[in-house]
């Protein structure tokens, strides 16, 4: 029986030892690999606009963080490691066979059911805003659009589409899934819909919309099923080894 | 053995990108320069330099790997405060 897990843990291992090699190869080559709004990109009346769209949650965020640090004496690390989570996955270029080209998931969906969506769009916006000043990922002029992307758009769509799933009865794995996915697919959604604002002009609204929407599918649609497994995965993760973490969760224990 | 299997799935998809012949398919470019820029430019519009402008060099190289090894840092340690690592079943049975 030893045997079985001695060799169990060297294969968990080996494989961890593999997937480092691998992720440091994979981000090997140098060309930029931002997937965010670049920055100037956006006209200055549409920069503004996201910018006072984002200021409300982000605020919202914050007054929550206050208010669940007294109640909860786990909450400072959770937020820590899920915000520390969500700044390497969205610095994380992934290579997609299929496209020929790179993006990166975003980490909202399982930040959202474990931190809850108002405190993932503080998280998100931290993490954007280092990405911004210091990685050339995004630009601080469209920080304001890209938050309300990934940060609102993504927690909150996963965080819905999770306690939908629960409510309708769906086992806790594949709404994990579920959210993750849909929160990975919403962030894309809302930057094409934002470009499609800021760019269609005198040309049809939906025709540029779907336009753009399309042009992300090859790239987005297997991350999305990739950050979906992320998210089932680490769910799973934390229900094994640390159930009670979820009862403090904004899903209040419906996972 | 499942767990292995997974991340080895996983680090494949990682290695399949750069593993493909170049030229087959595109640069892997990030999704900002084959879909939102190439939207925007369509609209006369181009990326400004960022403020500050690590993308000289290897400068991005080396900021990436800070951020990497600081936001690992950081997620590591919450980690390890969150769940203690378990104790093995032969230290047990040495106590």
């Amino acid at each position: 029986m030893d045997g079985i897990w001695t060799k169990k843990r060297y294969a968990s291992r080996f494989a961890a030892v593999v997937a480092a090699i691998a992720g440091v190869l994979a981000s090997l080559p140098a060309p930029a690999f931002a997937m965010h709004i670049s920055e100037g990109l956006l006209p200055a009346s549409w920069a503004v606009l996201w910018y006072v769209v984002a200021i409300p949650f982000v605020a919202l965020g914050l007054r929550e963080l206050q208010r669940r640090n007294e109640e909860f004496p786990y909450f400072k690390p959770l937020v820590g490691l899920v915000g520390a989570a969500v700044f390497l996955i969205s610095c994380m270029p992934i290579p997609v066979p299929t496209a020929g080209t790179c993006s990166h998931p975003c980490g909202t969906g399982i930040a959202a059911i474990l931190i809850g969506p108002g405190l993932t769009v503080v998280v998100a916006s931290i993490a954007l805003t280092l990405q911004a000043l210091f990685l050339a990922h995004g630009g601080l002029t469209t920080l304001g659009a890209n938050i309300v992307a990934m940060g609102v758009a993504g927690s909150y769509v996963g965080f819905g589409t999770w306690l939908i799933a629960r409510r309708l009865g769906v086992p806790w794995i594949a709404a994990a899934f579920l959210a993750g996915l849909l929160s990975d697919w919403a962030t894309y959604a809302m930057t094409s819909f934002e470009l499609t604002a800021a760019f269609h002009a005198g040309s049809s609204f939906s025709a540029m919309f779907s336009l753009i929407l399309i042009a992300f599918v090859p790239t987005q649609l297997p991350l999305g099923i990739l950050e979906g497994i992320l998210c089932a995965g680490a769910l799973r993760f934390v229900r094994n080894r640390k159930p009670e973490l979820l009862r403090m969760a904004a899903a209040g224990g419906a996972a | 053995m499942k767990r292995a299997v997974l991340i080895l799935t996983f680090a494949g998809l990682l290695l399949a990108g750069p593993a493909c012949p170049p030229g087959r398919a595109a640069s892997w470019s990030g999704v900002d320069e084959t879909v939102i820029e190439k939207f925007a430019e369509k609209a006369g519009r181009t990326a400004r330099e960022p403020f500050i402008n690590t993308d000289q060099g290897d400068l991005l190289l080396f900021v990436f790997l800070v951020a990497g090894i600081v936001g690992g840092f950081i997620g590591g340690y919450n980690f390890r405060v969150l769940f203690p690592p378990r104790r093995d079943v032969g230290d047990e049975k040495h106590v």
